[in-house]
Formats: C-alpha cells, sequence, structure tokens
C-alpha cells in the first residue's frame, strides 16, 4: 500500500509496510500513483499528454522513472506488502506484562473546568486523596507485575497532583529507594494545572521527573474561556509566570505545554503560536474529549477548519524553523530513522494490559480516561487483576484487528488509536473513532511535511 | 535516480529482527493523554545514528 500526498510544493510517497519515505517529482508522482492499478502504455500516453511540452519528459525518460521503481520495488521500499498479520495475531495473544501506571493521586482540583474529562477532579466520584501508603503499594504492585520491563513509567495525575504534593514527593523517593535493586529504571512524570507550583515543586520537579505536562490552552480569552477557578476567574495570569519559571530552569529536560481546544476556538493554531511565543518550545495541542450533545464538542462543520489549521501550522513551523525561531508540536514529532519497530506500530496503546490507571483508593481501570466507569474497573492493586476478560479484550485490540483500521495507509504510524476515544464514538474500545481519525491523518501528513522540509 | 529522493528511514521489516523489546513509552500517559500515536515516539533499542 502506498499513500501518494502533496504539500505545497512538495509531492510525497509514503511506501505504507516498509515505512519508507520518498519525495518526488511531478512526473513520478503521478506515475507511481497510478503504477497499480493502470497499464504501463496507457500511464506512458497519459505522461506524455500532460508533461510532453516540457525538456525532460519523453519515452526515455519515462522509462527511467519505470526503472527507478522497479528497483525500488525489489529493495522493498515501494510497493512493499504486507508481511506482518501473523505478528498482529501473535501480539494479541502475548502475556502483558506492567509498565506504567498512572497514580490518581489526588481526585480533586483547584481549577473548575468546565470541560474536563475528569469532571473536576473526581471522576464522578468521590474526591479524595491517595495516601502514601496506598501510593507505596502501587508501586510495589507495578514492580512485582513488571516481569522483564526495565523501564518503568509512573505518572502524577489528578484532579490535580499537586494538591497532594508532599505524597508525590514521597512517593518519588520511595520509588528510587528501591528501583536499583529491583533491576529497573522508573521514570516519573507529572501533568499540572499550574496553580500550584512553587520553588519547592519547580526544583524538585526538575531534579527528577522525566517529563512534565502543563496545561495552557493558549491565548488569554481562550485559556480563560474554560480554565478558570472555583469562583469562575480566570487562570491565565497566575499560571503563565509560574509556567515560565519552571520551563526556565528545567535546562534540556523534557515538557510539554499541552492545550486543549474546543468548538470554540477551532482557531486553535493562535493558540499554539501565542505559547511559542510566551517563550514555550514544547507544545501539545488536543482535540476536547466531549460528548457530542456539549457545546464544546468538535462539530462536522469544524473539520475543515481543523484540518486547514494544521496545515497552516505546518507551513508556521517551516517559516519559523528556518527563521531559527523554531518550536516542536508533539504530533508533528516524527523519528524517521530511529522511530518505533513494527511491533509497537502494530500494538500502540498499552492501556489496560501494560499500561493502568490507579484510583486514590487503590482501584485499577484500563487507563485515566476510564477511571470511574464501573464497568471497567479491573480489579485493584492488592488482589491484582479481577476481571481477566477485560484485560484480554484491551490486548486483542490493534490496528490489524480494527476492521476500520485495514485500509488506512495511517495504521503504522497510529496503531489503531485509542481505545477510549473510540468507546466514547462507539461504545466499544475495537472500533475507531473517525472524527479523530481524519485529524490524525492530516497530521501525519503534515508532520511529514514538515519534517521532510527542516532535511532540505 | 533523477525524480526520486528516498529519505532514510527505519526498514519496518527489518524491525521484525531487531525490535519488540517493549522498553518505549506504552501510552499516551506521559505526553498528551488523550490518543496515542506511535510515529512520535522514540526507540529505546536503536541508537541514534
Ligand atoms: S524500544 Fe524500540 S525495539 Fe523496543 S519495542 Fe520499542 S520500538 Fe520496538
Ligand atoms: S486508551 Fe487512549 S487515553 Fe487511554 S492510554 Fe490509550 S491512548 Fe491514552
Amino acid at each position: 500500500m502506498i499513500h501518494c500526498f502533496k504539500f505545497d510544493d512538495k509531492n510525497i510517497v509514503l511506501d505504507v509496510y516498509s515505512g519508507s519515505i520518498h519525495m518526488v517529482d511531478d512526473v513520478a508522482f503521478d506515475i507511481i500513483s497510478m503504477y497499480e492499478d493502470t497499464p504501463r502504455d496507457e500511464i506512458k500516453t497519459l505522461i506524455l499528454e500532460k508533461y510532453g511540452d516540457r525538456d525532460d519528459v519523453n519515452e526515455d525518460e519515462i522509462e527511467e522513472c519505470f526503472g527507478d521503481i522497479e528497483e525500488l520495488k525489489e529493495q522493498g521500499k515501494l510497493f512493499a506488502p504486507d508481511k506482518y498479520e501473523k505478528i498482529a495475531i501473535d501480539l494479541t495473544k502475548k502475556n502483558y506484562t506492567l509498565k506504567a501506571l498512572c497514580l490518581h493521586v489526588a481526585h480533586t482540583c483547584n481549577l473548575n473546568c468546565s470541560y474536563c474529562f475528569a469532571a473536576q477532579g473526581n471522576f464522578h466520584g468521590e474526591r479524595g486523596l491517595m495516601s502514601f501508603e496506598t501510593g507505596k503499594r502501587a508501586i510495589d504492585f507495578l514492580i512485582e507485575n513488571s516481569g522483564y520491563h526495565k523501564n518503568l513509567d509512573i505518572d502524577f495525575f489528578g484532579g490535580e497532583p499537586l494538591m497532594n504534593w508532599e505524597v508525590v514527593k514521597q512517593l518519588v523517593k520511595y520509588g528510587r529507594s528501591i528501583e536499583k535493586e529491583a533491576g529497573k529504571n522508573i521514570r516519573f512524570t507529572l501533568t499540572t494545572n499550574g496553580i500550584g507550583i512553587t520553588d519547592d515543586v519547580i526544583d524538585f520537579c526538575n531534579e527528577e521527573m522525566h517529563n512534565v505536562v502543563l496545561s495552557l490552552d493558549g491565548r488569554k480569552e481562550t485559556n480563560d474561556r474554560f480554565r478558570v477557578d472555583l469562583k469562575g476567574n480566570g487562570s491565565y495570569d497566575t499560571i503563565v509566570p509560574k509556567f515560565q519559571k519552571f520551563v526556565s530552569r528545567r535546562g534540556n529536560k523534557s515538557y510539554y505545554m499541552r492545550g486543549t481546544f474546543t468548538h470554540f476556538n477551532t482557531d486553535f493554531v493562535e493558540d499554539i503560536l501565542h505559547m511559542a511565543d510566551l517563550g514555550f518550545k514544547e507544545l501539545s495541542m488536543e482535540p476536547v474529549v466531549a460528548s457530542p450533545d456539549s457545546p464544546s464538542a468538535l462539530t462536522q462543520e469544524d473539520l475543515p477548519v481543523i484540518l486547514a489549521g494544521y496545515e497552516r501550522l505546518a507551513r508556521e513551523m517551516m517559516k519559523r524553523n528556518k527563521e531559527g525561531n523554531g518550536f516542536t508540536f508533539y504530533h508533528y514529532m516524527l523519528d524517521l530513522d530511529c522511530g518505533p519497530c513494527i511491533y509497537k506500530r502494530i500494538s500502540g496503546c498499552g492501556a489496560g494490559t501494560e499500561y493502568l490507571a490507579v484510583t486514590p483508593w487503590g482501584d485499577l481501570y484500563p487507563c485515566h480516561q476510564f477511571v470511574g466507569d464501573d464497568k471497567f474497573k479491573m480489579g485493584n492493586i492488592y488482589d491484582g487483576i479481577k476481571n481477566t476478560d477485560l484485560r484480554n479484550e484491551f490486548a486483542q485490540v490493534n490496528c490489524y484487528s480494527r476492521e476500520g483500521c485495514k485500509e488506512c495507509w495511517a495504521k503504522l504510524f497510529c496503531s489503531g488509536g485509542c481505545a477510549a476515544n473510540s468507546y466514547h464514538a462507539q461504545g466499544s474500545i475495537s472500533g475507531i473513532y473517525e472524527y479523530g481519525c481524519e485529524l490524525f491523518r492530516r497530521r501525519i501528513e503534515c508532520a511529514l511535511a514538515v519534517k521532510l522540509d527542516n532535511l532540505e | 535516480m533523477t525524480r526520486i529522493v528516498t529519505v532514510n528511514t527505519r526498514d519496518l521489516s527489518k524491525s521484525v529482527k531487531e525490535g519488540g523489546c517493549g522498553e518505549c513509552q506504552t501510552s499516551c500517559q506521559s505526553a498528551c493523554k488523550t490518543s496515542c500515536g506511535v510515529a512520535n515516539q522514540a526507540c529505546e533499542k536503536v541508537e541514534k545514528k
């Protein structure tokens, strides 16, 4: 399978199953696009009709191009066959061991963001803070069940994790005290709304946290539309200076400024650029997770606007890169030569198998987005996974098992998408969220264009 | 090749042999929190050339 597309003056050919990427001229673009379903003579005629007045296009040139295509085919870099079906089936039978936990250390929040999928931090349940004892048991549970994994990930999440900051610190110290002996390397991360950031938080996180995710929606009017405190006051003026201080002291450790966009700011690119102008360089901006009847939910009419927005973002990034003023956008980061192997590309998200979310009381869910939905309770950190059927269900889903992914050229970049999105869209974790797929495919095209522009 | 420039990418069919160590990131948790693409992940095993 191939995917041919144009981005401004770039003609890009992606060979799906080998992962090869080719930059081609107009003539080769047309030939490759027709190659599989049009007879050679016909291709020749069509190309001569279209480009015959150009000096560099004649029968010999076209033959040479055919020759190049065949050579690439021989090398497995074009029209490579799909040889991964068996791997995909084997992956569904794999005996998964735990690798990552999302610790919901605080089911409460000091902001009251109305679009929050965690329903203002309590996930439609009781408010509560995780005790050190519970967190400690969760870390032990992770290590006990981590099998061969050496790198383990623990994210402090909420609600707002800084509302339980002392416990976070104690848990990091506890993790550090046992990881070596257990033969593990724990990477801690933290997601915060910024309100509770202090010098202590900055210093500790910059020392211990592998990554921090800082929530900011962009421009003041965008941010303060939803990200308000309990009295309804916007948070922008409080959090931006704190984030700037945090990031300026972070050195070369990674972070993300992470925003959410909704129906109310389909011009979210302005928000991304605003964050870049504030001096933040590692940016992410996600479509809201909302039920279709919510006023903030993205609509069909929004779709073309958002897709065009992604293109504008790509152009702006290319421009700023050239000016030496570049920034990264999470969804446009592609590691072409050292990216994930085929196993990872097929199996994708490890929710419910390698990754679990832990509530303040120690209950286990497949991931942070399922927390609070009783149907998805899998067990707890004391007795382990009880709902093994659910775990198996999660193990079954990948980009080969999902019907909707079969013909998708982006599947080995996406690996079948997010189980939570699918559940919200289709009522089952094994479907797809078509709206999200449209966004995803355009983002990958833009990402490739930006990447190739940097290489030029 | 005059009309086709092939970019250096990891050969997925070769990664059948080299890959599968399972040490890379396993969910969206420490990044965007709402969707999982794998394209932006780095492999833990392959050394940057
Ligand atoms: S670390 Fe690399 S080789 Fe290992 S599973 Fe991940 S992508 Fe594959
Ligand atoms: S199911 Fe979706 S939200 Fe949950 S960890 Fe996977 S990609 Fe993230």
